[in-house]
C-alpha cells in the first residue's frame, strides 16, 4: 500500500453482511465507499480480507443474545486473520427490539475489543449515511495517524 | 396489475424444503418471541394507576382502546386476507402467526384493563371508540385497501397500521413509564412493540419482492398510492393525536413520534424516508423507554473519540463461535 493513500485513508475498507431483505446492502449503497460483502449462501466459502476493515452487520433475532449475530458473520469472524483485521463494528437494527436495539454490534465490539461505531435502523436515513461516511473516512485518518505516530 | 402467483391449492407444508429462507427465519423469530399477558405482573400497577388524575385515566383506557381496535382488524381482516395472497405455504403459515400474536394483543388490553380499571370506565371507552371519527376514520382507510383487489396495496396498508399506526397510542405508556408509572403495563407494551416489528418488517419483505417484479409503471404507481396513503394517514392520524393529547399537553412530542414511526413504516417498504430529522427528534426520554440503550453512546463518530464504550458483557452466545 503507497503511504500517501495510508494517510489520506484511502484503501480502507468495509466488509458487510445483509439478508436477502437487503437494508444493510442498501445502506452500504448509499455510503458510497468501496465494501466487500460476505457471502449469503452458507455453503460459499468465507472470504479472506487483506487490509484493516470495518464491519457492518444487521441484528438478528427479537432481543436475545443468542442468534443475534448472523452465522456467517460469526463464520468469517471465527477466522483469526479476519478478526484481528478488524477495527470497527456499525450495527443495523431496530430500537423496537428495546435493550437489543442493534445488539449484533455490542457482541461483536465486546468479543473482538474493537469499538461499536454507530448503529442505525433498517436501511439507514440521509443523516445515518452523511454521519457514517464523514465518520469511516476520520476513522482511518486517525488509524493512520496513530500508525505513523 | 402484476399478476400474483397465490397458491391454488392445498398442499401439506414442508417445513424441510423452503422455497425462501425468509420465512423459516422470521417464524422462529416470532415462535420465540411468543408471549402471554399472564407472564406480566399487572397487578403491580394498581398503586400507581390510583396516582393518575381521572382525566389521565380516562386518556390511558382511551388510548388502549384505540389499540385494541387496531389489533382486532389485524387479527381478523389483514393476516387473513394477507394470507389469500401468500405465494409459498410458509409465508401463509406465518401469518396465521402474526393473526394469532394480534389476537394476544387485544386480548392483553382487555387484561389490562381488567386489572387497573373500573367497568364502567372501560365500557364508556369502547362506546366511545365506535364513536370517534377519526379512529373510525383510521379504521376504514385500512380496510379499504383490505378489501380491494390489489395484493400490492393490501400489504401496504398493513405495514402503515403495523410500523405508523400503532405509535399514537404506544406513545402514551412509554410516557408513563419514563415518569416511573404504570411500569408492569409498559413492560407489555414493548412485548407488543417489539412483535409489530417483526411484522412490519416481514410483510414489508414480502411487499418489496412482489413489487420488484411489476412494470416500472406498475412500480411508480403503487409508490405513488403509498405515499398518498400514508399521507391521507398521517391527516388522520394527526387529528386523532390532537384529540387525544392536547388535554394534557403531549401532542407536538407525540407527532415528532408519529413522524419518526411513519419514516420507519416507510424504510419497511423500501422507500425513502418522508421527515427529515428535524421533526423526527422524539424526546430523549421517551427514546430511552423505548429502547433503554438507545442513548447510550454508540455514536463513536460524532463523539471526542475517546469516550466510547466497548460493548458491556453479554450474557449468552452462540456456541459457533470458536474463540
Amino acid at each position: 500500500m503507497q503511504n500517501a493513500d495510508v494517510e489520506a485513508g484511502r484503501n480502507r475498507s468495509l466488509v458487510y453482511f445483509s439478508t436477502k431483505s437487503g437494508n444493510t446492502h442498501r445502506f452500504i449503497q448509499k455510503l458510497g465507499l468501496s465494501a466487500q460483502r460476505l457471502p449469503l449462501n452458507r455453503e460459499e466459502p468465507t472470504p479472506r480480507i487483506e487490509q484493516p476493515y470495518i464491519l457492518v452487520t444487521p441484528t438478528y433475532g427479537g432481543g436475545y443474545a443468542e442468534g443475534a449475530v448472523p452465522g456467517q458473520v460469526i463464520r468469517f469472524l471465527n477466522d483469526e486473520h479476519n478478526r484481528h483485521l478488524l477495527r470497527g463494528v456499525i450495527a443495523a437494527g431496530n430500537t423496537n427490539f428495546g435493550e437489543a436495539y442493534g445488539l449484533a454490534g455490542r457482541i461483536i465490539a465486546q468479543k473482538c475489543q474493537v469499538p461499536l461505531l454507530y448503529r442505525f435502523e433498517l436501511f439507514g436515513t440521509d443523516d445515518d449515511v452523511a454521519k457514517v461516511r464523514k465518520g469511516v473516512e476520520e476513522f482511518w485518518k486517525r488509524q493512520a495517524q496513530s500508525l505513523t505516530t | 396489475m402484476t399478476t400474483m402467483q397465490r397458491l391454488s391449492r392445498v398442499d401439506a407444508i414442508n417445513w424441510n424444503r423452503l422455497q425462501d429462507d425468509k420465512d423459516l427465519e422470521v417464524w422462529n423469530r416470532l415462535t420465540s418471541n411468543f408471549w402471554l399477558p399472564e407472564k406480566v405482573p399487572l397487578s403491580n400497577d394498581i398503586q400507581s394507576w390510583n396516582t393518575l388524575t381521572q382525566q389521565e385515566k380516562q386518556l390511558t383506557i382511551r388510548v388502549f382502546t384505540g389499540l385494541t381496535l387496531l389489533d382486532t382488524i389485524q387479527s381478523s381482516v389483514g393476516a387473513p386476507v394477507l394470507m389469500e395472497d401468500a405465494r409459498t405455504p410458509h409465508e401463509e403459515a406465518v401469518y396465521t402467526n402474526i393473526a394469532f400474536m394480534e389476537s394476544v394483543h387485544a386480548r392483553s388490553y382487555s387484561s389490562i384493563f381488567s386489572t387497573l380499571c373500573a367497568t364502567r370506565d372501560v365500557d364508556d371507552a369502547f362506546r366511545w371508540s365506535e364513536e370517534n371519527p377519526t379512529l373510525q376514520a383510521k379504521s376504514e382507510l385500512i380496510l379499504e385497501r383490505y378489501r380491494s383487489d390489489d395484493p400490492l396495496m393490501r400489504k401496504v396498508a398493513s405495514v402503515f397500521l403495523e410500523s405508523f399506526l400503532f405509535y399514537s397510542g404506544f406513545y402514551l405508556p412509554m410516557y408513563w413509564s419514563s415518569h416511573a408509572k404504570l411500569t408492569n403495563t409498559a413492560d407489555l407494551i414493548r412485548l407488543i412493540i417489539r412483535d409489530e416489528a417483526v411484522h412490519g418488517y416481514y410483510i414489508g419483505y414480502k411487499f418489496q419482492q412482489a413489487l420488484a417484479e411489476a412494470t416500472p409503471e406498475r412500480q411508480q404507481e403503487v409508490k405513488d398510492y403509498a405515499y398518498e396513503l400514508l399521507l391521507e394517514l398521517y391527516d388522520n392520524e394527526v387529528r386523532y393525536t390532537e384529540s387525544l393529547y392536547d388535554e394534557v399537553g403531549l401532542t407536538e412530542d407525540v407527532k415528532k413520534f408519529l413522524h419518526y414511526n411513519a419514516n420507519k413504516a416507510l424504510m419497511n417498504l423500501g422507500f425513502e424516508p418522508l421527515f427529515p430529522s428535524s421533526v423526527t427528534d422524539v424526546d430523549p426520554t421517551i427514546m430511552a423507554a423505548l429502547s433503554p440503550s438507545a442513548d447510550e453512546n454508540h455514536d463513536f463518530f460524532s463523539g471526542s473519540g475517546s469516550s466510547y464504550v466497548i460493548g458491556k458483557a453479554v450474557a449468552t452466545e452462540d456456541d459457533d463461535w470458536a474463540f
